[in-house]
């Protein structure tokens, strides 16, 4: 062997060296976010991002997406709407990430919907209630089973009307979220004739209800639907327990976001049977799907050293099926191809740890899952009791239901 | 809709709704009123005074009353902290201390936030009692008992404030410091002293505050920023630095509150409040029983 061959092997060797250590290291795929971690929404961001975080750690178990690893960059935008356009800003010309995510809730998202539409980007949304409703992005895909924009209003008014009620009260909090939500049980109840006796938007900063509540009680509707925030809800209760809503009141609850957090409802007990509220998951036999158990086995571990919902029903299973979706649709177009990408989400039925979820042209999905379920049998003090099932009943949609609804909301409450 | 009923119930949830508001400004009348101390933190010391009733009630089971007055003393210490601090690096130093230390006491408000996230994490929190979750039943008047209590409550701190600050040598050397602080050093009392003292006071009177708060709702991180706009709006529409002043102005705006709650919008309910302010500052600068 001469010196050239020897020195030309050497040089292969070094090049097939090089290329082998290029493609061991190649760059993770970077998915970028902001999460709500402190303010208002913190509750509802941190499970979000907790189940975000137990999909990277099992899709980089399986070898990643591409053959590369998955890594998140994550902000927090302090639950506020003014602190986001810069942070997603940030996350694609400064962190260049390849994906995005969008941060729990309605409030944080709204900002950031024009600017992912200019730039053609796509978008999993997290828990919004209709941002693109009017900016009409087909790159937007929420995780959340919302469905319609009428279906929370349509599922709660129609079993109020099927328990007899025939008017209806409606108490929402002055925010977007839950205007709009209350604009749609307007229609809905305009829709199925069902009269509003009592309309009331209240301040968020409203510290007391039971004057609130007071009012509500005198204009004694058979059906009563509240669209509220998380520290009001807990409030409302209180005020609803000690003030009361009438004998007449066949149906109460509808929208009233934090009766699905641990704590909430830990601290409520008692105080929450008979409501009828939205929701999202559930431990009933109806909602087990491939991968649900393994991952609250994981959840449940991992939220008490992070400090979060222990039980974490409502949003982190959501945050998990949107990186599942993701991995799918990566997997199957082999690409990181934005448009490719949308294209694969919007024409195909994915399967998650929630169950199936395909998409309308909108980007919710095709089928609203939104739950309407009755708090039954709740002691005070005792976490644990809402891992069983039977403790919130799920009485719509049909096809997930597991029992029939207690009425009057009095009787239901004992 | 109107009905003498509706009016009656609005105007007995207002008084107490009101007595509510007294409990949870009177420290501020004392720091803010009295003392001139900038205390935007007032509310975050509150929300943090809750998290330490919250803790001894969920561990040991404590009255969240007594929880609020076991912790009076700690918040006392953490109150003359606070002040020295504030005096040493700001007050001590010039004129605008005032607006310097409105962000000296902002970055005080949030430390305490992100402590009690850490502590705490951000879900909300609540107590349990005997009384909360209960009506008193007067015909078809319901009155929620947690509003009774905070009803006595704060008549009795506004009480037994207005009493020590009028009474006691501590209380009128308080009262003189805040008329005329260089006439009281000249008599060889030393006013930093007396203030420190007197906002180790307000924060310590925080303890029920704050038990009262976490007795009347739930308490979350940044519950505080809800209370800022309230209690100043009670402390000024009193008159700097009056206690019962503090206690009538907080009624007011109480009932205020609760008629425009239950009988009109509850939308306009923050704009009424803040109205009445400015209508009571228009007829009388100094508040209504301002010195």
């Amino acid at each position: 062997m001469n010196r050239r061959t020897v020195l030309g092997w050497a040089t292969a060797a070094m090049v097939f060296g090089l290329t082998s250590v290029a493609s061991a290291e190649e760059p993770p795929i970077k998915i970028g976010m902001s999460m709500p971690q402190t303010g208002g929404l913190a509750g509802g961001g941190k499970p979000s991002l907790l189940g975000i975080q137990i999909w990277r750690d099992d899709v980089n178990a399986k070898g990643g997406l591409l053959g590369r690893k998955v890594e998140l960059v994550v902000y927090d935008d302090k639950s506020s709407a003014s602190e986001t356009p810069a942070l997603y800003a940030k996350l694609l010309d400064v962190d260049k990430v390849d994906l995005l995510f969008a941060p729990y809730a309605t409030v944080p998202t709204a900002p950031i919907m024009p600017l992912v539409k200019q730039r053609g980007l796509l978008l999993m949304g997290n828990f919004s209630f209709q941002v693109n409703s009017k900016i009409h992005h087909d790159m937007w895909f929420n995780n959340a089973p919302w469905g319609p924009a009428d279906s929370w209003a349509t599922g709660f008014l129609t079993l109020g009307q099927k328990a007899g009620g025939k008017t209806m009260a409606l108490l929402s909090a002055d925010q977007e979220f839950a205007q709009n939500l209350a604009t749609t049980a307007r229609e809905v109840a305009k829709k199925l004739n069902i009269p509003i006796v009592y309309d009331q938007a209240y301040p968020p900063s409203t510290a007391e209800f039971s004057s609130i509540i007071r009012a509500l009680n005198a204009a004694k509707p058979d059906i009563v639907f509240v669209a509220s925030y998380p520290p009001d809800s807990a409030a409302i209760m209180r005020a609803v327990n000690e003030i009361g809503v009438g004998d007449n009141v066949k149906l109460f609850g509808g929208a009233m976001v934090g009766l699905q957090f641990a704590a909430v409802m830990e601290s409520m007990g008692s105080l929450l049977n008979g409501v009828v509220n939205y929701n999202t998951w559930l431990p009933e036999p109806s909602m087990n799907f491939d991968g649900t158990k393994e991952f609250f086995e994981k959840y449940t571990k991992r939220a008490i050293e992070a400090k979060v919902d222990p039980l974490g029903f409502y949003i982190a299973p959501y945050g998990y099926a949107m990186g599942q979706m993701i991995e799918q649709a990566v997997n199957a177009t082999k690409s990181l191809d934005q448009k490719g990408l949308a294209k694969y989400l919007r024409e195909n039925t994915h399967k998650t740890i929630v169950g199936p979820i395909s998409y309308a042209d909108d980007g919710e999905w095709k089928q609203s899952v939104t739950l309407e379920a009755q708090f039954r049998g709740i002691k005070d003090k005792n976490m644990e009791q809402f891992r069983q099932p039977g403790k919130q009943v799920i009485l719509f949609p049909d096809n997930l239901k597991t029992g029939e609804l207690i009425a009057p909301f009095e009787a239901a409450r004992k | 809709m109107f009905s003498i009923d509706l009016l009656r119930d609005a105007v007995v949830l207002g008084v107490l709704l009101g007595c509510f508001y007294a409990a949870v400004s009177i420290g501020l009348s004392i720091s803010f009123g009295l003392l001139d101390v900038p205390h935007v933190a007032h509310p975050a010391f509150l929300v943090l005074a809750s998290y330490g009733v919250y803790w001894l009630n969920d561990s040991y089971e404590i009255d969240p009353l007594l929880a609020g007055l076991l912790i009076a003393p700690l918040l006392f210490v953490l109150g003359l902290i606070t002040y020295r601090i504030y005096y040493e690096t700001f007050e001590r130093r010039g004129s605008d201390a005032a607006v310097r230390g409105i962000a000296f006491f902002f970055g005080v408000a949030f430390i305490i936030e992100v402590l009690i996230i850490l502590q705490f994490g951000v879900d909300q929190r609540s107590v349990t009692a005997a009384y909360i979750g209960k009506a008193w039943r007067i015909g078809d008047l319901r009155i929620p008992i947690r509003q009774l209590v905070a009803f006595g409550v704060a008549l009795g701190l506004t009480v037994l404030l207005a009493t020590y600050l009028s009474k006691t040598f501590m209380g009128r050397a308080i009262r003189a410091v805040a008329q005329d602080e260089e006439g009281l050093r000249l008599m060889g009392a030393n006013p930093v002293r007396i203030k420190q003292f007197a906002f180790g006071i307000a924060t310590a009177v925080l303890g029920v505050a704050g038990a009262l708060l976490i007795i009347i709702a739930p308490v979350e991180p940044t519950l505080d920023r809800v209370y800022i706009g309230r209690t100043f709006c009670v402390v000024v529409m009193a008159g700097l630095g009056s206690i019962s002043g503090t206690l009538i102005a907080a009624i007011i705006l109480g009932v205020a509150e609760s008629i425009v709650l239950t009988m009109f919008g509850a939308s306009w309910a923050p704009a009424i409040s803040f109205g009445l302010l400015l209508g009571v500052l228009a007829v009388r600068p100094q508040g209504l029983l301002g010195r």
